[in-house]
């Protein structure tokens, strides 16, 4: 395994951090306050084609490689996760829709998607169905050349200001996912505010009441929804939140070292004392171990490898407990002060805790990577 | 190698047992995982050089070796390109 970058990768690499230094550090404290990624700072991640990193530049997207773009969302993620989570879930849309969209869907969407000029946000989550998506609710019934479709979803991050929705729903066949434009008649937007984490990520709930969906809007065949449609999205999304996770660590660990370079306590600086130190250890080994994680699920998904999927789900798996963990550190280094908004480690913390639960719960990741265990997996040969 | 083979020995290594016969219904059987399903598309896309369309989703395509074995032979044909596997494409194993 190559572990060096390559030159365009540094240079992309210099360019997001630079964006995120000037653009997204210095106001993601106000953002989450107000609960709101603004249109503007979006329009910016347009600009900079950030929300077409992965759509192919026929399309107008800049074609990242995965590693480019596991890069990208890091960057964005040290300033905050939200700026990341956009991408995440904009990216599980146009994926799902470069893969296995028809023709058309391409043409209509993928443009708009490059530019930032449409949004796109992922709705599987219901009420009463979350982590057992196969047994989603919410209903699509034939009715002329399209569907009716009825049922709730919630938790949908950037609803609130989405342009078109990839909804699961069930029909006859199966799961299966529709493309619902904003305007359709019968749905209903409504902002879900006061969360712990992910603050600024204009989450919303999105009803369908009645909305009727044409035929053309069907994104794979009917009963594949499920199996191949999210599970392409759901790939690139544990992929993007590894790598989000990455950066949450990232940003802990170097607000802890600054801190504890700069704070005296007993007539030495923090950092001087041996269980501060410790706590530097494990922080620094550990995000060092996710990124070289994240790195091998983005090798393998450039290679379109099929052992891409359990590395995705090893190093979303690790990353996320890890950003925790690391984000916990910063806290307690921090003592008082982190419990306070003054510092950023304090909503490092409270978005650290939502990345356990997105893009499969850590106990999902558990019963899948353990069913690899039995599965095809060799001990002793790893992954590559 | 073979494709029959290749295809066999992949499968083979997911489900963790012999016990399999090229006609056997791997769906029926309960070995697909929506997880497997999604590593069989790439399977089948990074190993043969093929694409597997949005047409293509069907479980009869899918669902033995046999299939798994035309539908590799028969876009192959379609398309004309040759088999490119995962070595060439730079990963080795």
């Amino acid at each position: 395994m190559n572990l060096r970058l390559t030159a365009e990768e540094l240079e992309l690499r210099a360019a997001f951090r630079g964006f995120s230094d000037k653009e997204i550090v210095p106001n993601a404290a106000a953002w989450d306050a107000e609960q709101r990624l603004p249109d503007e700072a979006i329009a910016k991640l347009g600009c900079e084609g950030y929300l077409g990193a992965t759509i192919p530049p026929a399309y107008g997207g800049r074609g990242l490689s995965m590693i480019a773009y596991g890069l990208l969302h890091q960057e964005l993620s040290r300033g905050t996760c939200a700026a990341s989570s956009l991408l995440t879930v904009h990216g599980m849309v146009a994926e799902a829709i470069r893969r296995w969209g028809t023709v058309e869907q391409k043409e209509i969407w993928l443009p708009r998607m490059s530019s930032g000029a449409a949004l796109g946000a992922f709705c599987l989550t219901e009420k009463r169905v979350g982590s057992d998506a196969k047994s989603v609710e919410t209903r699509a019934e034939p009715f002329g050349d399209g569907f009716v479709v009825n049922g709730v979803k919630r938790w949908i991050s950037f609803g609130e200001i989405a342009d078109v929705y990839l909804v699961l729903a069930r029909l006859e066949e199966g799961p299966s996912t529709l493309l619902v434009e904003r305007d359709t008649q019968g749905l209903t937007i409504s902002p879900m505010t006061e969360n712990l984490g992910l603050r600024a990520s204009r989450i919303a709930q999105v009803s369908l009441d009645g909305c009727w969906i044409p035929r053309a809007n069907l994104v794979g065949r009917a009963g594949f929804g499920f199996s191949h449609v999210v599970g392409s999205a759901l790939q690139l999304g544990r992929y993007s939140v590894a790598w989000s996770c990455v950066g949450i660590g990232q940003a802990c660990l170097e607000a802890a070292l600054r801190y504890s370079a700069e704070r005296e306590q007993f007539g030495a600086p923090l950092r001087d004392h041996p269980l501060i130190k410790q706590m530097l250890t494990n922080m620094i080994t550990e995000v060092e171990a996710a990124r070289l994680l994240a790195y091998q699920a983005g090798q393998l998904a450039d290679l379109n490898h099929p052992r891409k999927i359990l590395a995705t789900l090893v190093a979303k798996y690790f990353a996320s407990r890890m950003a925790n963990r690391v984000a916990s550190d910063a806290l307690q280094i921090h003592g008082a002060n982190g419990c306070s908004r003054d510092y950023p480690v304090e909503r490092h913390f409270r978005d650290a805790r939502v990345t356990e639960i997105i893009e499969g719960s850590t106990q999902i990741h558990q019963l899948l990577i353990a069913g690899y265990g039995s599965q095809g997996y060799e001990p002793h040969g790893g992954l590559c | 190698m073979d494709i029959r083979l290749t295809i066999r020995k992949f499968i083979l290594a997911f489900v963790g047992s012999c016990q399999l016969d090229d006609d056997d219904d791997i769906f029926e059987l309960g070995y697909v995982t929506s997880l497997f399903a999604m590593e069989l598309v790439t399977f089948v896309e990074s190993e043969f050089g093929v694409a597997v369309r949005n047409e293509d989703l069907e479980f009869a395509n899918f669902c033995s070796v046999n299939a798994l074995t035309e539908f590799v032979e028969a876009r192959q044909a379609d398309s004309g390109r040759a088999p490119r596997s995962i070595a060439t494409a730079g990963y080795a194993e």
